[in-house]
């Protein structure tokens, strides 16, 4: 069951793309090489969904948690990595919802690149990716894992640069892939690391291990430093790349140049919530390092807040989601930090459920308009598209954390952790996070108020055309709507609250000093109501500005030039990179290749060589005049130097 | 059939396919040209299966020589025509035999002129190729190891590009100087040790202060080979200039020739020499894995960039060789041959399109998806290879090396490391400006995607690129033991110096 699950995609991907050779340009074939690489892949992704949920229940049931071991991939010496799938909670957690998000938006798919041309191309990539993903979250050692993770990177490329006909796809591929590879990078050197430490990166050797090798130290670069402190900082590296955090987030918006399904599968719900995932499933690891799990909580409140008060002024409708997710991720990520993994992986699942079904309505939208994304170029549409409206409203209920949506509870939870951690951190993380939660509401009632309300600012060819989305492209915003709605208050107690020990057994570990969990339900009450209330008071500052006084928004924005510019360019992160990286990259490689190889390496190696001889020998070639005097004169050269040599060394 | 002399059937097969076209082919040039491709393919396919027979008889659980023949060759200087082979040179012989088939597959309509005497070139470089890896006389493998020159050298130099002399020139120079050297050493070690048999040199304990000259006169030649820099700057040259076969040749094959140098000669015979020295090949390697990535990303000719990439790739290996840990030399020894794979899969794709658009320059293409939509896929797979995706042979080797060395030197492994975004920058740039965009140019309109024939030149090596990226097993298990007594070997001579250092204090 648990390998149909993770290898039926796999299937379908290699059927489908198969298939993509298969269109001949003929319409009426194509039409129906397309409908089967539909039907295979969703076919697949579907009965894959049914096969996660029978072992989810079947292993978690009945308790069979353990392993499947498939074969051996590397043995090294004392390195021995085998191919394998992991079934604990977290895996199946994950397994769960990785399958039941991307079976909805591979059907959401068959409508939504209905007119496209490589649709067969398209289902493939989709379903290669869920692959990948799989993988990553059942793997049972680190290089598994990261085969997983390097795997969702390329089908990420793929489909960010889908339509290759548009350079910005392009570079937003390149880009997306590169700067992942930095974090994979820190990665890469944490699997090292581990390795040097433990003398395995078996996850069941590592996590037993770990307590043992609690106040170990290592020599590395150059210096002494507490062993697990440096392996968690590196994958932490690595976390943050996959999950676009505060430094190598540049990616992530960019990335919004790939199809509407791709931004909701992989960039909301999937991917970018692998580094949250990696960090919960090395929990035992970061437990042992205060150092690595501090810096987890600042990188990820500072990229909650820096994310929120991004997606205040942009104006495209998928790059204020992305953002969104940016921020969201954030609160992951210091719900991690102060030891709450339970809680970082709670808001995961909802998340996954809520920015799923934002990015997919925000695609009906865009379907609906002809493709048009700004959202300033919209409005006055909600009677024209009234499911994808309500479907907005409920995903933006969720994201926003008002009660009784899913969001509300995970996101809630989260803030009390924090602020239940009672450190110096934690109360930062607090802090921010609220902040942040006032601004997430304000830019989705922003968002929802430009797109669907006022007067049209459309043309008059779009706003004849706009129409409601076909079934198969609703259906599936139904059901990850229901999942927004109660996947919240019927998972709560399992995944934070009384039932935390019989759900999660020992897939997280928490030192027993670690108390935020425990204590964020004694928190007092104004704690307990302020993301509820700073929810309410952003929406109500969104109906202020952009529904009763439209005015507004821009003499605010004209008032404070500097600001609003620096936010509008998104703090200027790319430009610095730019600056910083890319063009002293291309301008060294240009002179290494002008000035060191050819000019200094050829220049003094053959060519120099070779311009010196035939210097000489044209030298040599001048000695030879023909004249007698000439070498009369050499010979009487010669002799007198011989002489002197003879007398002087007094033989 | 252990008797059977597998070895020499290997090696001089080729050999006598060369004669044999050159006693027999008669009539029509077309005729000889046609006889000249088909003999030349049969004879390279057979060799090639009979070289899978080493592999049935391999018996990993040894480490010693296997297959061996010896007979002597030069009685009163003790030369013989010795052959076998161990874990470390399995491999090499039969990528060598592979890659034989496929460039001769490669060369099958891009060679119109001397067909006859390129493929005659081409099986006696098989020749000596095998030849040099199975060699145990010194002697013999350095008449195989300068030989190839000579093949090399006229392929690159009679059907090559437009400055095929001044790169023919510059290869064989390069090769040459560093030859000198080495035959000046091996002469040494020779009077040294009273053999020239390998066997027992690879026991035999040179003083410390001789290793020292012996190392660096062996470094002259395999740092030219391998290539590492600053000695890399005759590879793009060769590269550009050769025929597309002859780059795969050049690149699948030749630079290994210094990997397994180091491997065979540097670390067993100089142990301490070796130690010495480590520093020295770091700082060289980790320049060029982040100076020749750089100057790949500034090219705008797709050889010369796949010919920096490979220097930055063998810059892997050199690491991993010295970093003298299991991991490391396994990493080292998979990453020689994944490279055999991928520069060489490389070099043909680039092939492919310069057989129909004659042009190199990146500049000429763009869009080619459109129009190329299997080739595309095909060079997806091969650059992911080469920029080390999980799952693809690249990533075994790359992995195991760093994992190696970043357990004997964690700063020169991060460095090494940065191979991995630099990589993926300069593969993925080029990808992007030869396949994606929109098809604009008029003179690709017509462009056609890869033929029955194209397509089987790829299929063994896109093969072999999962096989070893998923279970490389098969590939791992033949090593062991030949790399733990290798190391055996190295650390034992060090401590023994170590040890002997102490006491006379």
């Amino acid at each position: 069951m648990y390998a149909a699950a993770v290898f039926l995609p796999l299937i379908g991907a290699i059927i489908a793309g198969v298939l993509s050779f298969a269109r001949t340009g003929d319409h009426h074939h194509d039409h129906k090489i397309d409908l089967a690489a539909q039907l295979v892949t969703c076919g697949a992704m579907l009965l894959a969904a049914i096969a996660a949920l029978a072992a989810f229940t079947n292993i978690l049931v009945n308790g069979h948690t353990g392993s499947v071991e498939i074969f051996t991939w590397v043995d090294s010496g004392t390195l021995e990595i085998s191919w394998a799938l992991r079934a604990d909670t977290l895996s199946l957690v994950m397994v769960l919802m990785v399958t039941v998000v991307s079976s909805m938006i591979h059907v959401y798919s068959v409508g939504y690149m209905h007119h496209d041309a490589s649709v067969p191309r398209f289902m493939a990539y989709l379903s290669l990716f869920t692959f990948f993903m799989l993988m990553l979250v059942t793997a049972n050692n680190l290089l598994q894992l990261f085969f997983g993770w390097e795997g969702v990177g390329v089908a990420s490329y793929l489909l960010i640069g889908f339509w290759f006909d548009r350079p910005s796809a392009n570079a937003a591929a390149i880009k997306a892939f590169v700067v992942n590879r930095v974090g994979d990078f820190g990665f890469a050197l944490g699997i090292f690391a581990t390795y040097v430490l433990f003398d395995s990166i078996s996850f069941d050797t590592i996590f037993a291990l770990a307590p043992q090798k609690a106040t170990a130290m290592m020599k590395v670069f150059g210096g002494e430093f507490h062993a697990l402190t440096v392996i968690c900082l590196l994958l932490f590296v690595g976390a943050m790349g996959k999950s676009a955090q505060l430094g190598l987030h540049t990616w992530l918006p960019d990335a919004m140049e790939g199809p509407t399904p791709v931004s909701a599968l992989i960039h909301a719900a999937t991917m970018v919530t692998a580094g949250v995932f990696m960090v919960a499933r090395c929990s035992p690891l970061f437990e042992w390092s205060d150092t690595a799990l501090t810096v987890v909580t600042i990188v990820g409140a500072s990229t909650a807040i820096f994310a929120a008060t991004v997606g205040c002024v942009q104006n495209d409708i998928k790059r204020v989601i992305a953002y969104s997710t940016c921020s969201q991720l954030g609160y992951m990520f210091f719900a991690l930090g102060v030891s709450a993994y339970s809680a970082g992986i709670f808001h995961l699942i909802t998340h996954a459920f809520f920015k799923a079904l934002l990015f997919l309505g925000a695609g009906s939208v865009i379907h609906a308009m002809s493709d048009e994304q700004d959202m300033r170029k919209m409005g006055g549409i909600y009677k024209l598209i009234p499911v994808t409206y309500v479907m907005m409203w409920i995903g933006s209920l969720a994201l926003a954390g008002i009660w009784p949506f899913a969001g509300f509870y995970s996101k809630d939870m989260i803030l009390e952790v924090a602020y239940a951690a009672h450190t110096g951190v934690g109360q930062y993380a607090y802090w921010m996070g609220l902040a942040a939660a006032f601004l997430t509401a304000f830019y989705s009632w922003r968002l929802i108020i430009m797109t669907f309300h006022g007067t049209s600012r459309a043309d008059e060819k779009t706003l004849a055309h706009v129409h409601e989305s076909p079934k198969v492209m609703l259906i599936p915003l139904g059901v990850l709507a229901t999942g927004a709605i109660f996947v919240g208050f019927t998972t709560v107690s399992y995944f934070v609250g009384d039932n935390y020990d019989a759900f999660w057994g020992k897939a997280l570990f928490m030192l027993p000093s670690h108390q935020a969990l425990e204590n964020a339900h004694h928190v007092p009450l104004w704690v307990k109501l302020s993301p509820l209330v700073v929810g309410a008071v952003g929406i109500a500052l969104a109906y202020f500005l952009y529904m009763f006084r439209p005015d507004l928004p821009p003499k605010i924005a004209g008032a404070f030039p500097a600001l609003y510019r620096f936010l509008l360019n998104k703090w200027y992160f790319d430009e610095l990179y730019d600056r910083l990286f890319v063009r002293p990259a291309f301008w060294l490689g240009r002179n290494l290749w002008k000035k060191g190889d050819v000019a200094i390496i050829d220049g003094l190696g053959p060519d120099g060589v070779s311009a010196a001889i035939q210097m000489l020998s044209r030298r040599a070639g001048a000695l030879q005049s023909g004249y007698l005097y000439h070498y009369a004169f050499a010979m009487l050269l010669g002799v007198a130097a011989l002489i002197t040599w003879l007398l002087m060394t007094g033989r | 059939m252990t008797n059977f002399p597998w070895l020499s059937v290997v090696i001089f097969l080729p050999l006598i396919g060369a004669l044999f076209i050159l006693l027999f082919s008669r009539g029509t040039p077309e005729q000889v040209s046609r006889d000249a491709r088909a003999v030349a393919l049969w004879v390279s396919c057979i060799t090639f299966l009979v070289s899978l027979g080493l592999w049935v008889n391999f018996d990993v659980r040894t480490s010693d020589f296997q297959l061996v023949e010896k007979s002597v060759w030069v009685p009163g200087l003790d030369l013989a025509y010795h052959v076998g082979i161990d874990g470390i040179s399995l491999f090499f012989v039969l990528l060598s035999t592979l890659l034989t088939v496929v460039c001769i597959l490669a060369s099958w309509e891009s060679i119109h002129e001397r067909v006859k005497e390129y493929m005659v070139a081409f099986l006696v470089l098989e020749t000596l190729m095998v030849g040099m890896f199975a060699a145990l006389d010194i002697v013999l493998f350095y008449v195989f190891f300068e030989g190839v020159l000579i093949p090399m050298y006229l392929i690159i130099g009679v059907w090559g590009g437009p400055r095929r002399n001044y790169a023919a020139f510059k290869f064989f120079l390069y090769t040459l100087a560093g030859s000198v050297l080495m035959l000046l050493a091996i002469l040494m070690m020779m009077f040294e040790a009273g053999t020239s048999d390998m066997t027992r040199l690879l026991n035999f304990d040179f003083a410390p202060s001789l290793q020292t000259w012996l190392w660096l006169a062996f470094f002259a030649s395999f740092a030219v080979k391998v290539p590492m820099w600053p000695v890399h700057t005759w590879l793009p040259d060769a590269h550009v200039e050769a025929p597309t076969a002859g780059s795969v040749i050049l690149a699948g094959v030749l630079l290994k020739f210094g990997g397994y140098g180091f491997l065979r000669f540097s670390l067993p015979m100089f142990p301490l020499a070796s130690l010495e020295f480590t520093p020295l090949i770091y700082t060289l390697s980790i320049v060029a894995v982040i100076y020749t990535s750089l100057v790949a990303l500034a090219q705008e000719d797709m050889k010369k960039l796949i010919a920096y990439s490979s220097v930055a790739h063998m810059a892997f290996v050199t690491l991993g060789a010295f970093a003298a840990n299991t991991q490391a030399v396994e990493g080292a020894i998979i990453h020689m041959l994944s490279h055999g794979f991928v520069s060489a899969a490389l070099f043909l794709v680039v092939g492919v399109v310069y057989d129909r658009m004659h042009s190199r320059e990146i500049a000429t293409y763009g869009g080619l998806v459109h129009r190329m939509p299997v080739y595309a896929l095909i060079f997806m797979v091969f650059m992911m290879a080469s920029v080390g995706l999980p799952g693809t042979s690249g990533f075994v080797g790359e992995v195991l090396v760093l994992i190696g060395l970043f357990k004997a030197n964690s700063w020169v492994a991060a460095f090494a490391a940065t191979g991995l975004i630099l990589g993926a920058a300069y593969m993925l740039y080029l990808y992007r400006r030869v396949i994606f965009g929109p098809l604009t140019k008029d003179s690709l309109k017509d462009i056609l995607d890869l033929s029955p024939r194209e397509i089987a030149v790829f299929a063994p090596l896109l093969i072999l690129v999962f096989w070893m990226g998923i279970y490389p097993q098969p590939f791992l298990e033949v090593m062991h033991v030949s790399v733990d007594n290798l190391l055996e070997r190295y650390h034992s001579a060090i401590a023994a110096h170590s040890a002997t250092a102490l006491a006379a204090r």
